[in-house]
């Protein structure tokens, strides 16, 4: 890692903590950046702060889960399609290229339908882009004689379409008063409903699914080539690819699972994530991870805060993020030509 | 250390491409594989390294049947220059050369100083240690080959395979490609190659095995095999081989096309 880049990624760090701080003090209840840090300092385990408790339970029950949650998601999502763009060899690719963005959704729709409670409703999701995926890689795997990569894809679309028949089913048959806001609200992805407890059970999947694809920087870096020369080189292509789609349906699975659909993050950060880093995944995969938790926490502050209503996280990430995508696209050609 | 084929029949799936192939490869020569498009080299290639399964017969890597051997055991052994380089994303030379240390490297490893030095060792050899860090997409056809043939160096397997090393490449390219190629072999690598130009096998070849609708037609020593009836069945085309004295008083033989 050459200077330019270490200063990229310090610059990005930094720009993080910023946003961070931005993200806790903004909103209906503004609070100080010096109260914020009391009231961090005193859940450390520091002095008391001696502030309003409202303050207190801003910080820590309602913005705090929020934030992390706003930072996984982020992470994991930018993450997983870094890791697809190499895997499939194609910087276009975003995480729920196998399915599991729709597989998500007909389990969390799924459970909307049968009036589940939250914690089944995140269950069904979690599971349903896991069995998604799954889908795909055993379909794909029984087709014979085809280039396996092309395969997967052509597998993941077909079963995708077949998943959003199924949602819209379901959306066409629930209780247009109740179940069909909710439905709707959870397909447009949001963090407000977000709970301490989810992200006990969330963030360690996602960082499971984070640790393969780290220890595995290298020979992901080797898997972006020709499936034969990787082999030349004396990688086993097929087992290493099982897992780098493994740990990336995991992680977007479980992204999901608590934060509904949220598009565009996983195929504009890693992108935009190249142009700063170049291909080499070692690098690509800490600034995606970096700049993912940074986009989704400022979306997600600008969301609460724009207008007198939440604004849909995915309808936002789309606004924001296909601008950057054309910018992209026209201007800075070098992440991947 | 040895590549051995022996009656190796190979093809994709239900398609036969070849068959009845039995050969050997040993480190410190320079075999040649002469054959008309479609005849099967890079078949063959890709089923000595074991990326194909064999149809009948078996490939020996230093006595050891290859479907017995993992990717990196294989790869640490021979080493592959593919002749199309579809390249997705845009690395730097060295880090495209550095990915020839992948069959030295753990699971987990990313290179190390060591594999760096390697790196830099074998582009020095290649003579492209000033494109260290162009981008591999942007370098002309010629350094993307020297590029190819440096990772594979990289690699330190004792046995290179080359499909085509010298296609696209200009006249003068070709031949210091070629040069490269004699260089590997005094360094006591083996190489076995492809090529369409019989003067390349005379160039540099220690022996030339000729492949024609799936078998071996001939192999043996350069001189005897390149003959010119050998030639014309194989390739249709009516040609004469001289031999041209060259300045140190050695003669070299040298293929002219006559008609066809």
């Amino acid at each position: 890692m050459n200077t330019r880049q270490s200063w990229l990624l310090l610059a990005a760090a930094v720009a993080l903590f910023g946003i961070i701080a931005v993200a806790f003090s903004v909103g209906r209840y503004p609070i100080a950046v010096s109260d914020l840090l009391r009231v961090l300092w005193s859940w450390l385990g520091g002095a008391p702060h001696g502030l309003d408790p409202t303050i207190e339970t801003v910080v820590l029950q309602i913005r705090g889960p929020r934030v992390i949650a706003a930072l996984l998601v982020g992470a994991a999502l930018a993450a997983a399609g870094a890791a697809y763009q190499n895997l499939f060899r194609n910087p276009l690719v975003s995480p729920d290229i196998l399915g599991v963005s729709s597989g998500a959704a007909v389990g969390a729709v799924l459970g909307i339908f049968l009036s589940l409670g939250i914690v089944a409703v995140q269950s069904m999701a979690f599971a349903g882009g896991l069995a998604a995926a799954g889908m795909v890689y055993l379909v794909a795997r029984t087709v014979r004689g085809h280039d396996p990569l092309l395969v997967l894809v052509l597998a993941g679309v077909v079963l995708g379409s077949l998943l959003g028949a199924c949602v819209a089913l379901m959306k066409y048959l629930a209780d247009p008063y109740n179940q069909l806001p909710a439905i709707t609200f959870w397909l447009l992805g949001s963090l407000a409903s977000v709970d301490p407890r989810d992200l006990r059970v969330a963030g360690p999947l996602l960082l499971a699914g984070l640790l393969p694809l780290w220890l595995l920087r290298w020979r992901i870096n080797v898997l972006s080539l020709d499936d034969e020369e990787a082999r030349a080189l004396g990688v086993e292509t097929r087992s290493i690819r099982l897992v780098v789609i493994i740990g990336a349906t995991l992680m977007t699975s479980a992204a999901v699972a608590i934060s509904g659909v949220i598009g565009w993050i996983g195929l504009v950060i890693p992108h935009f994530a190249r142009l700063l880093t170049g291909p080499d995944f070692s690098r690509l995969l800490p600034v995606s991870v970096l700049l993912g938790a940074g986009f989704l926490v400022a979306v997600d502050t600008l969301a609460r805060s724009i207008g007198n209503i939440e604004v849909p996280l995915g309808v936002l990430t789309a606004f924001i993020g296909t601008p950057l995508f054309l910018w992209q696209l026209a201007g800075a050609r070098r992440g991947w030509q | 250390m040895k590549l051995a084929a022996q009656g190796l029949a190979f093809g994709y799936r239900e398609r036969r491409v070849g068959s009845d192939i039995t050969l050997e490869l040993q480190s410190g020569e320079v075999l040649c594989l002469l054959g008309p498009n479609g005849s099967g080299k890079t078949t063959l290639f890709k089923t000595l390294l074991g990326l194909l399964p064999a149809q009948a017969g078996a490939v020996l890597i230093e006595g050891r049947d290859a479907r017995t051997l993992a990717r990196d055991e294989i790869a640490r052994q021979i080493s592959y220059v593919p002749q199309a380089h579809a390249a997705f994303f845009p690395y730097t030379v060295r880090e495209t050369v550095l990915m020839g240390r992948t069959a030295h490297l753990g699971l987990f490893s990313s290179p190390s100083a060591r594999d760096h030095a390697a790196t830099a060792t074998a582009m020095e050899r290649m003579g492209i240690t000033h494109l260290a860090d162009a981008v591999h997409t942007q370098i002309s056809g010629g350094e993307r080959q020297l590029t190819l043939i440096a990772r594979a160096l990289a690699q330190e397997a004792r046995l290179v395979i080359m499909d085509e090393p010298t296609a696209n490449l200009d006249f003068g390219n070709q031949l210091r490609v070629l040069e490269r190629i004699r260089a590997l072999a005094g360094e006591g690598i083996g190489v076995l190659l492809s090529t369409h130009d019989p003067d390349h096998a005379f160039l540099c070849a220690d022996r030339v095995a000729m492949l024609h609708a799936g078998r071996l037609m001939a192999s043996g020593k350069t001189t005897e095999v390149m003959t010119a009836e050998r030639l014309q069945e194989i390739y249709g085309v009516t040609v004469a081989i001289t031999a041209v004295p060259l300045r140190n008083g050695a003669t070299r033989n040298v293929c002219l096309p006559l008609g066809w």
